[in-house]
């Protein structure tokens, strides 16, 4: 059955979509994570706009990450003063994306960052995460216990001053890397459309050694409320957040993600990492092969004063 | 345009003076169409009658039709993409200040065997609608050119429609043309221009209009985007928090 999405200006399949959103919230609820680095690619790769698929994608995260912040509620997992400080620099690093994002498009230059971005990042991060696990797994095989950092050892990230201590985390550390992380994760996901959980959760897992109990519940936080002004701001600055789209999706997205969180319950850690890594890496090398390759159609057309 | 329509008084005139005078009259099957979201296209089908006096000279060579249906002229950016330091991005561009957004050429045989190319141009009908550009330097002959792209693009679309079988005569002073739309038929008011041919002289006109409106939720969505930005992203991001909260009680586990 055709719809016509009102914003992204296209007919397309509602059961394509629907499918798309259960696939990728399949994924999310196996690894723990938004999705929205796959949904955005996807929504790229069926001929939405890249500046429609990042501003709408922002929503389906919104969704995704609600219902999982609810249950890590319910669940106490969430250190609430770090998720606060994480949002202070979350906040600024949305309100800065949305502004790149927006001069970016003007400047005709959206698309082409947006791909470099892809590539870049998660060529970067799945390489990094393959490479991680697979080493951890070897370690497993020869009989060595898996072994991650110490938590309690030192880095040059706890010299700094401005320290808090966090109760539920059990950790003592400065403002200002907290606050970095938000900014960086805040900026990069309302410019990329992605919740960047694959990015946060290691981030506080080996700067600020928040402990597993802690980690991701508060990380869903961060990212349910960046994602949710990242909506707003695109809404209201570019006008680009296609709500039928987003409902579509994030309804499957939220009833894929029950199926894949008990997919993934049974699966050891260091696989489901490898097999993210895959994932992450498969996707940036997509976006690689998209710029690098000479495309079959080399002309585009865009109305002047429509999304793009 | 205002050109255009002297050369048509002009031509009225002419026509009117031989005393040879045919009149055409054509009907519309609708002159609305409704968009809703599950819009798959439609067809309108015109009817066209063409009426002589008994004074009339009968043609040696028969009636030709063409009918060119135009949506509004809006300004398209054509872009090329090209490799630059190794990777492929959006480089040259073209801009076409009046390029109709639907455009629709029927008519009962291929429009050269109809009037030279010259009069079609003259008269601004068919593809001559599309504004030509100056060839920007630096594309090199046999090249595609961002008009013929834009043409090629828009036609894949079913946005730009060139049949020269599209208007069937069903005796020789009675014609029907089906003008098809496709899902993507943007909104605004459709131009419908009929032309009668004979001799390869253009003898007579009939305009009418096609209005297309988007109808119903799309069209609500549409609005509150463009024009109340910050509500409508509030409400699309409560509908996610909903969304998610109701995930949370319905596959509640513990």
């Amino acid at each position: 059955m055709q719809i016509y999405l009102p914003i992204a200006d296209l007919p397309v399949n509602i059961f394509l979509l629907f499918g798309m959103g259960l696939a990728v919230g399949f994924i999310s609820g196996m690894f723990g994570i938004g999705g929205g680095f796959l949904m955005t690619p996807l929504l790229i790769f069926i001929g939405i706009l890249p500046a429609v698929a990042v501003a709408t994608v922002t929503s389906h995260i919104t969704a995704s990450s609600a219902s999982s912040a609810i249950s890590y509620w319910r669940r106490k997992s969430i250190d609430i003063p770090l998720a606060l400080m994480l949002l202070i620099g979350g906040i600024a690093g949305t309100v800065g994306g949305v502004w790149v994002f927006s001069l970016l498009r003007s400047a005709d230059l959206l698309d082409l960052v947006i791909a470099l971005s892809y590539v870049i990042l998660l060529m970067t991060v799945g390489g990094l995460m393959i490479s991680e696990s697979v080493r951890a797994m070897l370690r497993s095989y020869q009989g060595h216990p898996v072994v991650l950092r110490r938590p309690g050892s030192h880095t040059w990230l706890h010299g700094l001053p401005f320290k808090f201590r966090f109760k539920r985390s059990k950790i003592y550390v400065s403002a200002i890397p907290v606050i970095g992380i938000g900014l960086i994760i805040g900026f990069l996901g309302s410019l990329m459309g992605i919740g960047g959980g694959f990015l946060l959760v290691p981030m506080l897992i080996y700067f600020l050694r928040v402990p597993t109990a802690t980690v991701i519940g508060t990380s869903t936080v961060l990212t349910l409320v960046t994602m949710a002004s990242a909506t707003v701001m695109h809404a209201a600055t570019n006008q680009l957040v296609d709500a039928l789209l987003a409902l579509i999706l994030m309804v499957g997205g939220v009833i894929g993600a029950q199926f894949g969180a008990r997919a993934g319950q049974n699966m050891k850690a260091e696989r489901l990492r490898f097999l993210l890594g895959l994932l992450v890496l498969g996707v940036g090398i997509r976006f690689a092969i998209d710029i690098l390759v000479q495309p079959a159609e080399l002309f585009s057309i865009r109305a002047v004063g429509e999304g793009g | 345009m205002k050109t255009l329509a002297s050369l048509t008084t002009g031509l009225f005139l002419l026509s009117g003076a031989t005393a040879s005078a045919e009149r055409l009259i054509t009907s519309l099957s609708s002159h609305q169409v409704l968009v809703s979201s599950s819009f798959t296209g439609t067809e309108l089908v015109l009817f066209g009658a063409i009426e002589s006096d008994a004074g009339t000279t009968p043609r040696k060579t028969g009636y030709n039709i063409i009918v060119t249906v135009a949506g509004a002229p809006q300004q398209l950016v054509v872009r090329r993409k090209d490799r630059i330091a190794g990777i492929w991005t959006n480089a040259e561009s073209n801009t076409f200040l009046g390029a109709p957004t639907y455009l629709s050429v029927l008519s009962n045989k291929p429009l050269d065997e109809i009037a030279p190319a010259e009069t079609l141009r003259r008269l601004d009908i068919g593809p001559n609608l599309i504004p030509r550009m100056h060839v920007a330097a630096g594309i090199e002959s046999g090249e595609e050119t961002f008009r013929d792209a834009l043409i090629r693009l828009r036609k894949q679309r079913h946005l730009y429609i060139d049949d020269p079988a599209g208007v069937t005569f069903i005796t020789p002073n009675l014609f029907r043309a089906s003008i098809r739309l496709p899902a993507e038929s943007p909104v605004g008011i459709y131009d419908v221009d009929v032309r009668l041919f004979a001799d390869s002289q253009n003898i007579a006109r009939a305009s009418s209009a096609i209005e297309v409106v988007k109808v119903g939720i799309e069209q609500f969505i549409v609005t509150a985007a463009r024009d109340h930005g910050i509500l409508y992203g509030l409400f699309t991001t409560l509908m996610a928090l909903l969304t998610g909260w109701f995930a949370s009680i319905v596959f509640r586990r513990d």
